[in-house]
């Protein structure tokens, strides 16, 4: 490791020398520092100085293809008798990542007042606050979901929290949290009115902007569509900065019954306003490096040098109306399997944006619960671990430990598989037949999962399981 | 030789009905289980014809060789005792039998089990004494043991292992096998075998047969020089050197003082000579009492319904309560053990089914008179309809063989609902889980007020079709007590 950090410095120490020159071009096109050279490969370390950068069409300012999102930051370990959920952030890895993204031209950092458990913009703002500000883009949300913060004060309360927690006097990108959730439309606009017109918070923003204490504004979306077209609608009074959507391969033509509901509406309709996007779920809570093995084959067949989660991020990064790609790093590894996909991003060929489209419908014939893992449902008041079962369930079918029929020669196996790594990923008292099925759940889940639905389904195969012992 | 024989027998013997006892994952039951059901009194209660003769026949020819090398209270004895002599040497000496003590023990086991006080026989069955000191304080140390290994496993991915709970069952029964543990080596240490021929009933039954066993070991008088030390290692104490006599009675056939003796003055095998005439006592008690005096308590549901954690940020998990155990008017007893009388009566709370039982059901009574036999309860999970274990392992017949077709129709208990408990009542959510797990369909949710439509569904209970599992109660939300749990019947039906 101390080699590892010499060898940073040293690099960090020439680049300096040399100087950074940034590049600039028209919002859309791609630029980076790519020259060829192959000095500097390594099949572990990323490059430093060859991130691909987008242009921001508003103040033209370079952001790195490569956002990080602080949703997933790094626990400490666990101590004995204390349960994994509940696990306090590892501020130290936390700085350490973040310094590295930075040396490695990383300039984007994505939070929100909700993320690990309401923390993360405390460890954001620790960790970038190391930094000279001029170095880092912020963007963080006004993530009002309890109804009781629906207010003018508390909306206001909670921008300016921001502000203290990430020790900061103004916000790059602002975004509305989540807009379009809700039980149906006519719901999820009654929402939309509720959280953000009807108090005047939306207002408060937009003068904030007028002010620049906010130097974007946007929003995030998930749920029902109807309102995303309302505020895409509103552009004109608005003037939508950018707008966070969900793009990835499989969302780009499976994400709903509905085809509007498909990353590939979402984009195209901010393309059309030439509104940029900012994209979150680029591997679907992961759920895209962890494909099912016979999926996952193809991709390694096709490129073996390449990691499975490097597709994922070469197609969202391919689409020229990009601005960032975020990605919710929790391991080092993570970071430096994504700087190298990103440093310099090689975009994908139509050839290849179409085959992984294929293996994205490939995919939708598994009978996996599409979760990734955002952990917004949580915490479930009768204490179930949501996205532990889910994530167990979805790698058993991925794995093929998930049997269906007895008579099959590796049924007992599989099955063992099945219900020891059950009772190994989640507390017996936290599984899916502790469920009430009372539904509190359901309308944070920003998938649209009928989350009690999915977890009476998973109970019932786990009994189907265990009686066939 | 008889000696050598004899050790390796009983080492082997000793080593897998500890493994009986330790095993919860249904391994070794299968291959193993036949060793419980050779052990004297769990035999005599099970009224299993073939061990009993077996036994008989054998303690005919051979003596106690029961005591030497299938009872494993005794082989622990002679392992504590083994121990001892390879420190001193030639440490016994002959005594007189305290036949008074003998027999006491012997009625009071006996009165104790027409009398039908469990606890008491259970307390001087020796294959069950044993069973609790593996149980209580060994099968621990072995659970620990294996979830060490679990989470090995689990790094490398492995399913050859998985973690299982470790938790007290019983008090009482750990303080009694802990008691009993200190009381057999404690004697052990200092006199081999008097706790074998002055407390255990068993033996002093078996003692009646091994007078006129066929094989015994005799002295040569004309070998015999007087040496004594036939008797200095005897640790039944049963040698009388000085009169060329054996007692035996007391004598389990372990061969010792065979290999001791540098004059082959004995010899261990059939010797014509005239037994004493002695009439054998025949103790074959009748059934006639039943157990009674059961406590009736009202059910104390403390009113504490589930903090709702507030939605505000991701994450997170919500505190759970441990649930506690419900005061039961009536103890509930596994399927198959028929009636509470039953297992009173032929229960010797040897504690296999509690160390096999996987759901964490069962645990050993704390009521004085059923102390340490089997009750049920379901804070830790529930008696699932795939699980018959407890009752393919009870060598007495307390909890009789049935299969899993079976005892889906085996009624132990009913479920009641208690009002104030329930979440659809305290926190105002739908909720249903008790109906949507139980087995049986017994379950059916309506309306509070049948004219409102509107009001919360809470569970309605059809006794008839309840078997008592516990589903509804163990998967409950409602902590520390759930607004519904098992109530046991004294007599189980097929329904």
């Amino acid at each position: 490791m101390n080699d590892n950090n010499s060898k940073i410095f040293n690099r960090r120490s020439f680049l300096k020398a040399l100087g950074l020159g940034g590049a600039t071009a028209a919002a859309g096109t791609v630029v980076s520092c790519a020259t060829g050279d192959k000095n500097q490969d390594s099949p572990t370390e990323p490059p430093v100085g060859k991130m691909t950068y987008r242009v921001d069409p508003k103040d033209k300012r370079e952001v790195s293809i490569l956002g990080y999102g602080m949703m997933r930051l790094p626990t400490v370990e666990v101590p004995e008798g204390q349960e994994e959920g509940n696990a306090e952030i590892d501020q130290e890895m936390v700085n350490k990542q973040v310094d590295y993204a930075i040396e490695h031209g990383i300039n984007y950092f994505d939070t929100s007042p909700a993320y690990c458990k309401g923390k993360s913009e405390h460890a954001t703002g620790i960790a970038l606050s190391r930094h000279k500000r001029e170095e880092y883009l912020i963007a963080t949300k006004l993530s009002n979901f309890a109804p009781e913060t629906w207010t003018h004060e508390a909306g206001v309360e909670m921008f300016q929290n921001s502000l203290k927690e990430l020790q900061v006097d103004y916000i790059d990108y602002l975004l509305l949290h989540a807009v379009g959730g809700g039980d149906d439309k006519d719901d999820a606009m009654v929402k939309f009115n509720a959280r953000y017109i009807d108090n005047g918070i939306l207002d408060y923003l937009l003068e904030q902007r007028e002010k620049g204490v906010i130097k974007h504004l946007g929003f995030s979306y998930h749920g029902h569509i109807e309102v995303y077209d309302y505020l895409l609608s509103q552009h004109e009074k608005y003037k939508w900065d950018f707008v966070q959507i969900q793009l990835n391969y499989f969302d780009w033509k499976n994400a709903a019954v509905n085809d509007e509901d498909n990353a590939e509406y979402l984009y195209n309709e901010l393309v059309k306003r030439n509104i940029p996007a900012i994209i979150m779920e680029p591997l679907l809570g992961g759920r895209l490096a962890k494909l099912p093995d016979a999926l996952a084959t193809k991709l390694l067949k096709r490129d073996p040098e390449a990691s499975v989660a490097s597709w994922a991020f070469r197609y969202a990064g391919t689409f020229p109306g990009v601005l960032t790609v975020l990605s919710g790093m929790t391991y080092m590894e993570h970071l430096k399997d994504n700087l190298k996909t990103y440093s310099p991003l090689k975009p994908l060929s139509d050839d290849e944006m179409h085959y992984l489209e294929e293996i994205g419908t490939e995919m939708a014939n598994y009978n996996t619960v599409p979760c990734t893992g955002c952990k917004y449902c949580m915490p479930c008041p009768y204490g179930i671990n949501i996205p532990a079962i889910f994530t167990h369930y979805n790698k058993c079918l991925n794995e093929g430990n998930a049997p269906q029929e007895k008579t099959t020669p590796t049924y007992a196996k599989e099955r063992r598989a099945f219900l020891v790594g059950y009772d190994r990923s989640v507390p017996k008292l936290r599984q899916a037949d502790h469920c009430i099925g009372c539904g509190q759940c359901a309308p944070h889940c920003p998938q649209s999962i009928n989350i009690p639905k999915e977890l009476h389904r998973i109970s019932d195969y786990v009994e189907k399981l265990k009686r066939e012992g | 030789m008889l000696k050598k024989i004899r050790r390796t027998l009983a080492v082997l013997a000793f080593v897998l009905i500890t493994l009986l006892f330790l095993d919860f994952t249904d391994t070794l039951q299968g291959w193993l289980s036949w060793l419980a059901d050779i052990q004297f009194l769990p035999a005599v209660l099970a009224l299993n014809a073939v061990a009993i003769a077996l036994l008989v026949v054998l303690t005919l020819v051979f003596g106690r060789i029961y005591c030497s090398v299938i009872c494993p209270l005794g082989v622990m004895q002679d392992i504590v005792s083994w121990i001892h002599g390879k420190a001193k040497k030639n440490r016994f000496s002959y005594s007189p039998a305290k036949s008074w003590l003998r027999y006491t023990m012997l009625v009071v086991l006996v009165v104790a089990w027409i009398a039908g006080i469990g606890s008491l026989v259970a307390l001087l069955e020796p294959y069950s004494n044993y069973g609790r000191i593996v149980t209580n304080l060994l099968q621990p140390v072995y659970m620990w043991a294996n979830n060490a290994l679990a989470a090995a496993a689990e790094h490398y991915d492995s399913y050859a292992f998985y973690s299982v709970d470790v938790w007290m069952k019983s008090l009482p029964t750990l303080i009694v096998a802990a008691a009993m543990l200190v009381i057999v080596v404690v004697m052990a240490w200092v006199g081999g075998r008097t706790y074998c021929n002055t407390i255990c009933p068993v033996g002093t039954i078996l003692a009646q047969l091994s007078r006129f066993s066929w094989f015994k070991v005799n002295i040569d008088e004309s070998k015999c020089t007087g040496c004594g030390l036939c008797s200095k290692n005897c640790k039944a104490s049963c040698i009388d050197f000085k009169n060329h006599k054996v007692d035996y009675t007391r004598c389990v056939t372990c061969g010792d003082c065979l290999d001791k003796c540098h004059f082959g003055a004995l010899t261990y095998g059939h010797k014509a000579t005239k037994a004493e005439a002695q009439d054998t006592s025949d103790n074959q008690p009748t059934d006639n009492t039943r157990r009674a005096m059961l406590v009736g308590a009202a059910i104390i549901g403390a009113d504490v319904a589930l903090a709702q954690a507030k939605k505000k940020v991701d994450g997170g998990l919500a505190v759970i309560e441990d649930k506690q155990e419900p005061k039961r008017t009536t103890p509930l007893t596994p399927p198959g053990s028929l009636s509470a009388s039953n297992m009173a009566k032929r229960c010797t709370a040897c504690q296999l089914c509690v160390s096999a039982c996987p759901n964490g059901v069962l645990r050993p009574s704390s009521d004085l008179m059923t102390l340490m036999q089997p009750v049920m309860s379901y804070e830790h999970g529930y008696c699932r309809p795939e699980c018959n274990r407890c009752s393919q392992l009870c060598p007495t017949g307390a909890i009789q063989p049935i299969g899993t077709d079976e005892k889906s129709s085996i009624q132990v208990g009913h479920a009641v609902w208690i009002k104030k408990n329930c979440v659809a009542v305290t926190d105002g959510v739908a909720c249903g889980n008790c109906a949507r797990h139980c087995p049986s369909g017994a379950i059916e949710m309506v309306p509070l007020d049948e004219n409102d439509p509107d009001s919360p569904f809470v569970p309605a209970v059809n006794t008839e079709k309840c078997i008592g599992c516990g589903a509804c109660e163990n998967l409950c939300p409602a902590r520390p007590f759930s607004a519904i749990y098992g109530e046991g019947h004294e007599s189980h039906r097929t329904i």
